[in-house]
């Protein structure tokens, strides 16, 4: 009988590193795991308001929004009415994780196999992460966007930094690329930026080089009719999705400095888009992931049943599902439907049904569950994960039903529930729900014609009716009118038929 | 290959400077309801020592962005835990939008209409008096007395019947009860009025009579547990404990004497108001307890409520030494010297009538003076009156008899203010560190 890791709720470094030790050889061994190397800090509760407000980031530059945020957590914790998380993970190498100390050692144990190891795992391996973020560099680069705004405040004054990063923030959602690739910088560029970085030069070299290399090859001439137009479409890579990146390289009126913030804005949006994608999946990685090594724990002894009762208690808090007529109901919790479907993936591996089959006949039966588990961490997200894995089995079990909302009628109908007519429409339906390209409004930069009327033009097309909020809508464009430096207009047209729907211009 | 490092004693306050910033672009609503709540506030209940709330439209904050509306089009909500919809269910539209709006906006923590944040008590007085720097206040040496007293600490198992904690013991008892399941007055008596009733029955026969032999059975199975499991145990007990200690007996009175004939109008009475309060907030901090009297003067004085100190109106001319001679008879009738610190403070807008600065030039050398740990006067004056604000050599009659006063006595200090803005250096430069040492 091996030793006990601990005995007590008191934690120390000794123990945590002994537990950390015990954790890894679970997860790689045993798992078969592949993470970045682990930093785990200790951080008290008003640090982890602090990284609350900052997004979660280690550094992050400084803006009032942030200080908003941490106001209004800080009044919902003082007052009880919501408590802190016990940990945040970090996408970066090494994969940093902060834990509270408040936590007991078994929380801390439990909290270490499900960040340190499980987000940690599906950082290093979801192929959105490897594709998008660079996990190393992060920290370098936010180390850069922070001294970058201070340096900018201290040299144009706060209110002209606060005016730009306010409309950058407006457009966060719209400095993505959702489809593309962003654009690599080649060699010649990013020692052409490092010289801009560190001197503040003009930024006009650099932008001749973007926009010759990167961008003039990807756009596709044939289709356009007006020469004229299809010239400016070419020369500015139109329609383009990505707002920021837009203004950013062809804003007639920003100066260097300010084209950076816009650039540094998109840069963490595009980080964090990875994470906006796999809510679902990455949490069920961990939680899925923390479940099996504080079971193994448990079974070699390693830990006693309180402890163990009390990473339990945690876990089930952490995974329940209210129902939709609950008080407590607010969406379906990621944590729970992903926890839910690894386990059903487990099941379908080890005791497949004939629907199972039936459903799932590439890896229904297949012994080896980790490996189909791992698979499917690594390559897909959210909206893919669920069209492909959510099984009849979890339908009934989370008792699913679908709402048609049509505004035209009076009353929502149910139109699906979970029966075997309407399985593939609720699995469509609720992973369409987690499809940011579907959920996020599709706005583009159609055309903006420098030598004539200069107006930036935008267009919404409008899905399922759906249209934006036009308070929101209004106050955005005048930001965007803000980074372009002459009007803007926005016209909303539906996606399948084209007709027009609302046009809205700043000139107005 | 992992590393684990103790970030607690990082520096705190990473976040203040996002915090400055977001103060700094709320500032003019803060400013807003921060002056607001000063003329609503009363003197005494001003304390923000546990910071003060403060809730500012959300106008000025909001972060927007491209959001889908809530309302209107064609939408597909997937929801668990269905009872008993078939499809084709119709279900009402909840009222106020599709749900996913509503819960937007407070998951936002701001509605419509208000952003509730709590400011720090600096941040409150900063913004209170804003444009002024804000020093670290410094305490003044204060008169500290010692008693004995008492003070609750915990609960023990032992202790006599008068300190029996009931709330505590039941609780126990209750809980003890339930867990060795000690059968219920009502489940007892339940079985013996069964019983009573078959043993009525004439002739039983031997069904009945096995009945009732159970019964008996049972009945003394329940009255042997109701003995073994009392009521109330040994172990149920808890009593309140009290402990002696010293108690630093540190009580503090403040006088505010206030001038209310026809010539102090709301300007005047705001600036004085701003100058009580402010000096309460500072001695409430330096001492554990701090009562207020307020007396306001016209050619008589009064001790009233503050509602009235502030707001009533009165008529009359103004005879200043009333005030004085009333503060003295309240010293002496509610405050001895020897376990009160004494603060006196006068706001006037420097009129009075014939000689009478000659009397209260008087009574402050001569009562209260020695008794008071510190008596500052405030006169008001007219924002155009330079000569006055800029020479302290002038000034009417009650003016210079004060200042022959203040020349003998270190803890009285006559000042002159004409706009919120000078209160606080004034109040700053009152109560600037080292002075009053050496007394």
């Amino acid at each position: 009988m091996p030793d006990l890791l601990f005995d007590g709720p008191e934690w120390t470094f000794e123990l945590l590193s002994k537990a950390h030790d015990a954790i890894e050889e679970i997860a790689l061994n045993e798992l078969g795991l592949d993470i970045y190397p682990n930093q785990i800090e200790i951080i008290s509760a008003e640090q982890m308001l602090d990284a609350y407000s900052c997004v979660g980031m280690p550094l992050m530059y400084q803006h009032w929004s942030f200080g908003k945020r941490f106001a209004r957590d800080e009044a919902l914790y003082r007052t009880g009415r919501q408590g802190l998380a016990y940990e945040i993970v970090i996408n970066s190498n090494p994969c940093i994780s902060y834990n509270m100390e408040e936590n007991t050692m078994a929380m801390q144990t439990l909290v270490m196999a499900h960040a340190a190891f499980g987000h940690n795992h599906f950082f290093k391996n979801n192929y959105l992460f490897q594709n998008w973020t660079d996990a190393s560099a992060i920290h370098d680069y936010l180390a850069f966007a922070k001294n970058f705004i201070a340096g900018c405040e201290e040299r144009y004054g706060i209110d002209a930094v606060e005016e730009i990063l306010d409309a950058a923030h407006a457009l966060q959602t719209q400095g993505v690329f959702r489809y593309g690739r962003p654009p690599r910088p080649t060699a010649e560029e990013l020692q052409a930026i490092q010289q801009q970085r560190q001197g503040f030069e003009d930024q006009k070299s650099v932008l001749d080089l973007w926009t010759e290399n990167a961008m003039r090859a990807e756009t596709n001439l044939n289709e356009l009719k007006d020469s004229a137009l299809s010239d400016r479409q070419a020369a500015m890579n139109l329609p383009q999705e990505n707002i920021l990146y837009f203004l950013e390289k062809h804003s007639p009126v920003l100066e260097a400095w300010q084209r950076e913030i816009l650039r540094i804005v998109r840069y963490l949006a595009q980080y964090m888009y990875p994470q906006k994608q796999t809510k679902v999946m990455n949490e069920g990685c961990a939680t899925y992931t923390h479940y099996l090594i504080i079971n193994r724990l448990l079974e070699k002894g390693l830990i006693t049943d309180g402890a163990f009762m009390e990473m339990m208690h945690s876990h089930t808090n952490v995974v329940l599902q209210p129902e939709f007529d609950d008080p407590r109901y607010g969406g379906l919790n990621p944590y729970a439907l992903g926890f839910a479907m690894m386990q059903d993936i487990r099941r379908i591996c080890e005791a497949p049904t004939e629907e199972d089959r039936e459903w799932f006949p590439s890896f229904a039966g297949n012994p080896d569950w980790m490996a189909v588990l791992r698979d499917a961490w690594a390559n897909y997200r959210d909206e893919s994960f669920i069209l492909q894995f959510l099984s009849p089995h979890l339908i009934r079990k989370f008792k699913l039903f679908m709402l048609a909302d049509d505004a035209k009628q009076a009353n929502l109908i149910v139109s699906h529930i979970h029966n075997r007519q309407g399985y593939r429409d609720i699995r469509a339906a609720l992973a369409q729900s987690y499809d940011l390209a579907y959920q996020e409004p599709d706005i583009q930069v159609q055309d903006a014609d420098l030598r004539g009327d200069r107006v930036l033009k935008l267009t919404h097309a409008v899905r399922d009716g759906i249209v934006l909020d036009p308070k929101n809508r209004d106050e955005v464009l005048k930001h965007v009118r803000r980074l372009w430096g002459y009007d803007v207009s926005m016209t909303a047209s539906d996606h399948k038929t084209g007709t027009r729907m609302s046009h809205v211009s700043t000139a107005a | 290959m992992h590393h684990f490092i103790d970030r607690r004693p990082n520096p705190k306050g990473k976040s203040l400077g996002n915090r400055q910033r977001f103060l700094r672009r709320a500032k003019e609503n803060i400013k807003k309801m921060v002056d607001r709540s000063v003329r609503q506030k009363s003197v005494t209940d001003a304390d923000p020592s546990g910071g003060e709330e403060v809730t500012i439209p959300a106008k000025g904050i909001k972060e927007p962005f491209f959001a889908s509306s809530p309302k209107g089009g064609f939408r597909r909500h997937v929801l668990p835990g269905n009872k008993d919809f078939v499809v084709g269910d119709a279900i009402p539209r909840p009222k106020g939008g599709a749900g996913e709006g509503g819960r937007k906006a407070s998951e936002d923590g701001e509605g419509e209409d208000g952003f509730s944040f709590t400011l720090t008590r600096d941040e409150y007085l900063e913004i209170l008096f804003e444009g002024l720097e804000l020093p670290d206040l410094v305490k003044k040496n204060t008169f500290e007395m010692e008693t004995s007293g008492t003070r609750r600490a915990g609960l023990t198992t032992a202790g006599t019947p008068n300190n029996l904690n009931l709330v505590r013991t039941m609780r126990n008892s209750l809980g003890r009860r339930i867990a060795l399941r000690r059968p219920s007055q009502a489940s007892f008596q339940a079985v013996v009025d069964e019983l009573a009733k078959l043993e009525d029955i004439d002739a039983p026969d031997e069904e009945l009579q096995a009945r009732i032999a159970a019964l008996q059975e049972k009945l003394a199975l329940l009255e042997r547990r109701r003995k073994l499991v009392g009521y109330i145990d040994p172990i149920d007990l808890r009593f309140d404990t009290h402990v002696p200690e010293k108690i630093r007996n540190s009580k503090a009175v403040v006088f505010c004497l206030m001038d209310v004939s026809g010539s102090m109008q709301e300007r005047e009475k705001d600036l004085a108001k701003r100058f009580f309060m402010l000096l309460h907030l500072f001695l409430e901090r330096a001492y554990e307890h701090t009562e207020v009297v307020f007396i306001r003067h016209t050619h008589h004085a009064q001790e009233v409520d503050e509602e009235t100190f502030f707001y009533a109106r009165e008529t009359g001319g103004t005879i200043v030494s009333t005030a004085l001679k009333k503060m003295q008879e309240i010293i002496e009738e509610r405050y001895p010297v020897d376990e009160w610190n004494i603060y006196g403070a006068q706001a006037s807008d420097g009129e009075n009538f014939g000689n009478d600065s000659e009397k209260c030039r008087q009574i402050l050398s001569e009562v209260l003076l020695p008794s008071c740990q510190y008596y500052a006067y405030v006169e008001i004056v007219e924002e155009s009156d330079e000569k006055l604000l800029a020479d302290a050599e002038e000034g009417a009659d009650l003016w210079q008899n004060l200042r022959q006063v203040e020349a003998k006595f270190p803890q009285f200090e006559i000042r002159r203010v004409a706009e919120p803005g000078h209160i606080y250096p004034i109040f700053r430069e009152l109560f600037a560190a080292g002075k009053s040492e050496g007394r």
